[in-house]
Order: structure tokens, then sequence, then C-alpha cells
């Protein structure tokens, strides 16, 4: 192995997969087996953080960045000139091997430029993670990229080395893609999804049948959505990710805020600061969605098309349906101390637990690690103790803030001033 | 008055004073390691010679009156080592034992929920570890890491790197506590090694040792293969990071400071 050459490709090609934020190596049931190497049937494990705070879990990196396509919002498109690199399979197969045996990463996120055409790139992933597993007896975790307009024959075979599938969609709206990426196909993007989708269901339909069914895709599809790039509202983009929850049961959508990475007119231009805040914002929305029991007609509609910046989700819902509140913390079901802003899930099942042995007041409540600031003016609980003020949505909410010490609190002193 | 009983430190040892004080009707114990205490002049102290047999009563009746996942939160609770957390524990299995179940769940008591963060927190360091230890091949084929956790959780990493390294010899050695736990390929044991340097000076990378009860011999440096893949380990994380989303309060809070010194990637 010539190890010069190898760290040049290594620094061409992670750098251009690392915009694919997907790092989640959780949710596979792929034991070990016959004493071989790896095991990825825990809970994920983040090796390392970067300094920009994000998990290295995988090593993920392209296969070659050199790509057939010219999407605007991508650092490999075509007209790009830049650097170009491909890895051999068995380079992947090496620098995965060692890297999991040392315990730096979990597993392999292989993504891939789309060279000659889908199907022969697609092959080529495959090739990868099936060398993996049959020669290597890997168990780790493998994250395959579904190449949008692959075959459904391939999309079958690579679920059966992979733990996960994904396609990235990137551009929430037909529009925005028919813009940003004229070559793609918003079809593209979905055969083969709904073919990964049927396999799953069909394995799993036989397992209960036949014991011996090989696993097919454990963990699932997920997909990612681009922020900030084409001017679509934050309604646009959660819905979208509703639509793939609900449709295609994907384990996860990410939301990645646009980082600029070209100068092109359809595009926030170089050096335009990362929506980071936005992305937060909707990922406590995909977690209100997906733990919470909300429905997303109650955080975004007709009339509240963009979530609010400064406060949180789920206090923005509160506020708007004071009528619901206060609830009696004692009494209250599950579903409804889950909608308090301030408390948790882990939150709501210490409440549910410790209010079998005794009414809780606030100490309790407090000792158990709820946050006050914001669930008090929501609840009652054993005590006499409560606001008894009538306060309207506005009050609360700059009593909130005037307590609150977000990272974020330097962007929104101003707006506070103004309106109090 | 309180009567102070030393322990030897070893969870059989906090569970036979725990059958003293039963056996001996013990009034305010003050359960405390051996090696930590000093010795007060007013008080009564009593050393506890640890007793398997009593400590399996104890353990038994406890888990008895239990699941698995409210006895597994003690084991881990006891691991932590935080000052007091025995009489925390003598509470916790008092409680279970006047009730006849455990009281699990009672977050209003204060020896619950203190028993369920100091279980939660070795947790985290367990996690920690599972993720943190970075492995070198020392000699044809032993993986060997140091490591330094906040807790003792050796016992707990075990299992995981058993089932996920079948097929390579490793080592992970706790050099706080000065053991380690060892793989062959077939099952996992407890190690010590006698290290030629003196405790501070010890990197990832000072795995030298002279001599060592279990055979495990550990020798000087690397081969110029094994700098290459942490060379290229390096690399991959640099590449990985994206400048403008830089966050350093994040990257910290997610690898504190005092894991760097055995992170390749970090030193």
């Amino acid at each position: 192995m010539n190890y010069e050459r190898i760290k040049e490709k290594l620094e061409i090609l992670a750098d251009a997969a690392k915009y694919d934020v997907s790092c989640s190596s959780s949710g596979s049931k792929r034991q070990n087996k016959n004493k071989g190497l790896g095991d990825s049937s825990g809970m994920g494990i983040c090796h390392t953080h970067t300094e920009d705070g994000r998990c290295v879990s995988l090593l993920k990196i392209l296969l070659t960045n050199v790509c057939i396509f010219d999407c605007a919002y991508c650092v490999t498109r075509k007209s790009n000139d830049i650097k170009r690199a491909a890895f051999t399979v068995q380079e992947v197969v090496d620098l995965t091997i060692n890297f999991y045996r040392r315990n730096y990463i979990e597993g392999l996120f292989l993504s891939s430029g789309i060279f000659k055409s889908p199907d022969a790139t697609m092959e080529r992933l495959i090739r990868v993670a099936k060398k993996l597993r049959e020669e290597e007896n890997f168990n780790g975790y493998i994250h395959l990229k579904s190449i949008p307009g692959a075959s459904d024959e391939l999309m079958q075979e690579a679920g059966l080395y992979a733990d996960r599938l994904s396609v990235n969609i990137e551009i929430p709206t037909k529009a925005g893609l028919k813009l940003l990426a004229p070559d793609k196909d918003h079809k593209d993007f979905i055969k083969p999804m709904k073919a990964v989708q049927n396999s799953i269901q069909i394995y799993k339909s036989e397992k209960k049948l036949i014991k011996n069914t090989p696993i097919y895709a454990p963990a699932g599809q997920s997909t990612q959505m681009i922020v900030g790039a084409t001017g679509e509202s934050d309604r646009d983009i959660m819905y979208s990710a509703n639509f793939f929850y609900n449709k295609f049961q994907m384990k996860r959508v990410y939301y990645s805020g646009y980082i600029p990475v070209a100068n092109d007119s359809r595009l926030p231009a170089i050096g335009t600061e990362v929506p980071m805040m936005r992305e937060n914002r909707l990922y406590q929305t995909d977690w209100l969605l997906r733990f919470y029991g909300f429905n997303i007609q109650e955080i975004l509609n007709e009339t509240h098309q963009n979530l609010d910046m400064d406060i949180d989700p789920k206090l923005s819902w509160a506020l708007r349906n004071l009528d619901q509140f206060p609830i009696d913390i004692n009494k209250a079901d599950k579903r409804m101390i889950a909608r308090v802003p301030g408390i948790g899930m882990r939150s709501v099942g210490k409440i549910i637990r410790a209010r079998r042995y005794r009414k809780l007041n606030w100490q309790h409540l407090k000792a158990i690690g709820i946050s006050m600031n914001r669930s008090k003016y929501f609840m009652t609980c054993d005590s006499r103790d409560f606001e008894t003020r009538d306060l309207t949505s506005s009050k609360i909410k700059n009593l909130i803030m005037l307590n609150s010490n977000s990272k974020y609190h330097k962007n929104f002193n101003n707006q506070l001033n103004l309106f109090s | 008055m309180t009567t102070t009983l030393l322990y030897d430190g070893s969870l059989n040892g906090l569970l036979t004073t725990i059958f003293i004080i039963y056996d001996h009707k013990i009034k305010s114990p003050i359960i405390s390691k051996a090696s930590k205490t000093q010795k007060n002049l007013f008080d009564g102290m009593e050393v506890i010679t640890t007793d398997i047999d009593k400590a399996k009563r104890v353990w038994n009746r406890f888990e008895s009156l239990c699941n698995y996942r409210d006895s597994h939160q003690v084991y881990c609770a006891f691991l932590s080592e935080i000052n007091g957390i025995e009489n925390t524990i003598y509470e916790y299995i008092k409680s279970t034992f006047q009730k006849q179940k455990t009281p699990s769940g009672d977050f209003t008591n204060p020896s619950v929920l203190k028993i369920a963060q100091a279980a939660k927190m070795v947790g985290r360091e367990k996690h920690r570890m599972e993720a943190f230890v970075r492995f070198h091949l020392i000699d044809e084929k032993t993986y060997y890491a140091n490591i330094e956790p906040d807790f003792n959780v050796l016992p707990l990493i075990t299992k995981h790197f058993k089932n996920r390294y079948a097929d390579q010899n490793w080592v992970i050695y706790d050099l706080s506590r000065n053991y380690g736990i060892s793989y062959d390929q077939n099952i996992v044991q407890e190690v010590y090694i006698d290290f030629k340097t003196p405790k501070g000076q010890r990197g990832i990378l000072n795995t030298t040792a002279t001599s060592n009860k279990n055979n495990i011999e550990l020798t000087t440096g690397f081969q110029e293969k094994e700098n290459n893949y942490r060379d290229l380990w390096n690399q991959y994380f640099q590449s990985t990071n994206i400048k403008s989303r830089k966050n350093l309060k994040l990257h910290v809070q997610h690898v504190p400071k005092r894991y760097w010194k055995y992170l390749s990637e970090k030193l």
C-alpha cells in the first residue's frame, strides 16, 4: 500500500464527503458471527468530534469525486475546478478494517460521485460492501449511498450487505431542484427509496416465516435536505420531511444548513453565514414529531409558516395554545406532560414513575432535573405556590427569555427591548 | 454515636459490611474504604474482613427483590467510587429489605435519586470509554490501549470489546487504577503491568513494561506501519472538519480535554 498516495486521496475524498451529515451508527441488529470482526448490535458510538462539534462515528468517504452531474450546490459538480481522485475497492476495504481494529470508527459510510452511469457507480459501492462482509467477515456498520437512478436489482443487492441505505433529496421542493440541478429528475431520487422500502418489507415478512432469511438493511433508510439554499420556508422543509417519514418509513431525515461552496447567482454567496440556528430549530421540530407525539400541522401551518428563531418550537406551540395549560403534573397524562415546555421525554418518564410514590412539588421537580424557567408557567403541582397572574403569551415569552441563557441570546437582545 | 466501618474497597467487601450492620445491629454506621480513611479518635471504628458467603447472601436477597435494571444500577453506582456512595447504597438496600421491593423510580427519595444519578454518570463514562479507546498494534498481533477513566468502568466495557474484537488480541489498561483487561481470542482476564516509566509520563506511545504477572510482553515503540495508520486517522480527522461551522465549545463538551492525551487525533 502506497501510504503517501492513500493519505492524499483520503484528504480529497474525506473532504468531499463531509457535507453528508448522517453520522448515525445505531439501529442495526448485526451481531458478531463466527468470531469475526465487529459487532453493530449495540447503540451507536461517536468515536470523536471534529472542531465543528460534529461527531465522527463512521469513516465517511467518497469512492471518487469524479462526477458527470453539475448540481450547483455540490462541491464535486462537474464544472468545479478541484483535484479529483478515486479509491480502489481494496484500498477502501483496507482502510476500513484497519481503522475499525484500532477502535477509531464504527464502520464505513461510502458515497460516490457518479462516474460513467448510476448503475456502474452503485455496482462499485456494492463491491466494497460485499468484500467487507464476505472476505473480511466484517460485522461493523456499513452505510451505502443509493445512487439516484440505480436499477432496482442493484438496490436489492445493496441492502444485503449494508446496514443503512440513503438517498439525499437535497432540495426540498421540486422547483428548487429544477433550478439548481437541471440534469436530475425528482423521480430518480424516489425510485431507489421505493425499491429499498419494498425489499425491507419483503425480507421482514419472510423472516417471520423462515428464520434464516438474511437481514436486509436492518438500520433502514435515511435522507438529507439542504436548508437555506433556495429560499424555501420551514413549512416546505418539514412537510416534505414528514412525507418521507410516513411514506417511506425513513429512520431519519437530516437537515444540513447550506455551506456556500460556489459563486453562483442562484445560491447564497460564499462567506454567507451557515444557518445553524435554523438547522437546530428544524431538528427540534423533527424530534417533536418523532418522539413527543406532535402533529406537523400543530407546529407549522398556513398561518405559521416559519419556526420562531428566538424560542424553541415546543415553547412556541405552547404559547399559541395557552388554553390547554396549566396542567396538573400529578394528574395529567403522558401526552400532555410531554407537551410542557422544558420537560423532555426522559423527565416525562421520571415524573410518571416518581408520582406513583407521592405527589410531586416544585422541589421534587427541580431535583428530577426539569427546566423550571420554561415549565413553571404551564403547570401546577402539589404546592400553593403557582403562577396566579393571568399572563399573555408575549409576557410569558419575555419573562422566560429574560431568565434564559442561550448561546444565541446575543442575536435577540435587541428584539426583546423593542417589543417589551 | 456513629460507627465507622472500614472495608477493602470491593463490592463483596461492601456487601459483607452491610451484612455485619444487620448482624451486629449497628446504629448510624459510616461505611468507608480502609485506604481512604484517617483514624478518628472519638468514634468507634471497625475493620471488616470480606467474606464472600456473607456478601452473596446480601446480594442474592437484594437481587431477588428487584429486576436486573435496578441491581445493575446499584452496581454501576458502586463503580463510581464517589465519596459516601457506600452509605447511599446501604440506604437503598435497607429500604429494599424493609419494603420487600426496590424503591426504584421514587425519585423524591434522595438516595434513589443519587443512585440513579451516579449510575448515569458511570454509564456515560462507560460509553465514552467505548468511544475513546484507541488501540495501537504493539507487536505482530496485540492491540494495546491506555485509558484513565473517571470511574472504574473496565468491568462494564469488557463484554462490548469481547464481542466486537473477537478475532484479535487486545489489552486495555486503566492507568489510574493500575489494572487492565486482556483478551486472547478466548477469555478476558485481569492483568497488572509494572511500568518502567512513572505514572505521569505515560502517553499513548509509552507502553513499555519490564515484567508482569500475567505474561503479557509489551515491547517498545511501534512499527512504522502503525504510525502510518495513526497518521491516516489524523488526516481523516482534519479533512472531515468543516471550518465554516467551527464550534470549539461544542467540540470540548463532547471530547473533554482530560481525555486528549490518549486520543491520537488530539495530540
